[in-house]
């Protein structure tokens, strides 16, 4: 194959652009499959939705429950709790969003904005540490409850206010918490 | 692998392999003939007692494998019948737990070696950035391994180390879910894991292979750091060592064989006797020993840098750790490879050892004061002595005089013997 010094683009090296062009969009999309078979597949999405009867729950009471493989944690809260985690003003909070995925994105993290709409009491959340994924204690008596009376996370010390929020440790965001509606005053779809 | 090979071929069936496939000859220049330096001393043993463990683990991991099943309802109980039903299953299990941690003990003496006696300096630079590829393979095969069982720490370390991916700027969550296959670690991340790790070891015997070609291109460096220059300076590596690192294997063999057999899960948790259950996290997550000084640097930081938040930069830390060995022959200034020549260095390695070893107990403590600040000390140490430490003492130090050759250094005629 002898080349010449033209400037003029040749036939074959239009050819060869082409050929190449063609090889490496055939590659990716080869390779899609390939990726694309480690995500979540059609049975782990199936389970993406549950609904828990919640009527057994009393005041100052927790459940926890299982939502696509993790755990979600159901409280009714006492008035104290409610008013404790009320009374916090926003600036003390290291991460300033309700994290509630019910409101918009850019929510603030006030106790109304992490709680049940329209039922204060009902704090609903994934019960998975936003540092590196534990379960953090505190959904039963006697648990230690770190230092702001929520939840604790024994794997790196972070601490969680009776709203879920982030108080101190290496936590970066308060608890997820995850899309859901109270179908009747007992029920509730998670997910 | 470049050898100074002389191998002639005796037998019929020899030649007429070695005219269609000169594998012979090359085994022969390679690891008969090959022209060692005369003064290594056992420290060079580990190397082939690495190898060895290597071997070890896929031979008893391959029959592993003939009992256990990869899957989160059984993997448990497969394990357990690995321990009470199968003909020796007890044994060979203890084999290769203990085998894993017996590799690492072999692979970080083989690293501090390495870095004592300049090993990683001109011209093994490659030699030595494979080999900090083949401790990253390790890293990621033992951690595989390690889910495997399905117990407590199984499920939890995997969350935790699955989790660090999350704190990758806008992909993050995406990734640790592709790495999942769902919301949370569980059967496919079980699947996927085993097949990576039936994978990853003979990753590691090809990179193992190509380790070894690199340094046979300049020969092994040796404890004075002097390359050989004549005849005088090498022996053939068999039979001289070859029998010298079967000797410290059968040594080696033995330290082995008192875990395997008097303290089995000594180096184990015995929360990993506990099913794994995604509704109940251990009071107290730990990795296995080895990965220890990893996970102090992870937890050391507890602070925003910039706009880096802290659950980021923990992890740029701990990768960042294990990066620096790969430019370490650039940021060691020094052209005097052994530490015997360099007396500043040598007490620098030996902090550094310590920083290691310190970091590796703070790891296994609880994430609280006063541990968190010690953490925090010996990090910035770790990374003191490569990024500081080790530029600048090349240009400071005074090394002191470097013998002629190998034979003087044998025959003491510099006075320094040692």
């Amino acid at each position: 194959m002898e080349h010449t010094d033209t400037a003029e683009p040749t036939r074959r090296d239009f050819l060869y652009i082409a050929t190449g062009a063609v090889g490496v969009v055939g590659a990716g999309a080869l390779a899609w499959p390939f990726i694309h078979q480690m995500n979540p597949d059609a049975s782990a999405l199936a389970l993406a939705s549950i609904e828990v009867d919640v009527s057994a729950v009393e005041v100052g009471q927790s459940i926890t429950v299982t939502w696509r493989g993790k755990p979600v944690f159901i409280r009714q809260r006492t008035e104290e709790e409610i008013a404790e985690a009320a009374a916090v003003p926003l600036d003390d909070l290291p991460d300033q969003f309700a994290r509630n995925a019910n409101l918009e994105d850019g929510a603030d993290a006030s106790d109304v904005n992490r709680a049940s709409t329209g039922k204060e009491a009902w704090l609903i959340m994934v019960g998975v540490c936003t540092h590196l994924g534990c379960v953090p204690l505190g959904q039963k008596t006697g648990d230690n409850k770190g230092e702001f009376g929520g939840w604790f996370c024994p794997c790196h010390g972070s601490h969680y206010d009776t709203a879920g929020r982030i108080r101190k440790g290496p936590a970066p965001e308060n608890l997820l918490v995850p899309p859901y509606k109270f179908t009747t005053d007992d029920t509730v779809v998670i997910g | 692998m470049s050898g100074h090979s002389t191998y002639e071929p005796q037998s019929a069936p020899a030649k007429w392999l070695e005219r269609r496939l000169p594998v012979l000859s090359l085994v022969h220049g390679s690891f008969v003939a090959f022209p060692t330096p005369k003064n290594l001393n056992y420290w060079w043993t580990f190397g082939g007692i690495a190898f060895f463990m290597l071997v070890t683990q896929l031979i008893t991991g391959i029959v592993l494998v003939m009992h256990y099943t990869p899957n989160e309802a059984l993997a448990f109980f497969s394990v357990e019948h690995i321990m009470r039903d199968v003909n020796y299953g007890w044994l060979i299990r203890y084999l290769h737990m203990n085998g894993a941690s017996m590799f690492f003990i072999a692979v970080y003496i083989h690293i501090f070696r390495g870095m004592y006696y300049g090993s990683y300096k001109e011209p093994r630079e490659i030699a030595w950035i494979l080999g900090v590829l083949l401790f990253l393979l390790m890293m990621a095969t033992a951690f595989m391994g390690y889910v495997l069982p399905w117990g407590q720490m199984s499920l939890w370390g995997a969350t935790v180390i699955t989790n660090l991916f999350s704190a990758i700027p806008i992909v993050g969550d995406s990734i640790t879910t592709w790495l999942w296959g769902g919301f949370s670690v569980g059967n496919p991340t079980l699947n996927r894991f085993f097949s990576l790790h039936y994978l990853l070891p003979f990753v590691i015997v090809g990179v193992v292979i190509l380790h070894i070609w690199a340094f046979h291109v300049a020969g092994n460096n040796n404890p004075v750091g002097v390359d050989p220059k004549s005849e005088k300076d090498t022996i053939p590596f068999h039979p001289y060592y070859t029998m010298k690192d079967l000797f410290a294997i059968i040594v080696f063999l033995i330290f082995f064989s008192w875990f395997a057999f008097y303290l089995p899960n000594y180096m184990g948790h015995p929360d990993n006797y506990i099913e794994a259950n995604p509704m109940v996290t251990p009071a107290h997550i730990v990795p296995e020993w080895y990965f220890l000084p990893f996970y102090a640097i992870l937890r050391a930081i507890t602070f925003d840098i910039g706009p880096i938040p802290s659950k980021l930069g923990g992890v740029i830390a701990m990768f960042g750790a294990i990066a620096v060995l790969f430019v370490l022959p650039w940021l060691d200034t020094s052209k005097v490879r052994s530490a015997r020549f360099r007396p500043v260095y040598k007490f620098f390695f030996w902090m550094f050892a310590l920083t290691c070893v310190v970091l590796g107990w703070l790891g296994a403590m609880p994430a609280e004061q006063p541990y968190v600040a010690l953490a925090q000390f010996f990090t910035a140490l770790y990374f003191a002595h490569f990024l500081i430490v080790l530029p600048v003492l090349g240009l400071i130090e005074t090394p002191r005089k470097v013998p002629d050759s190998i034979n003087d250094a044998v025959l003491g005629k510099t006075g320094d013997a040692a």
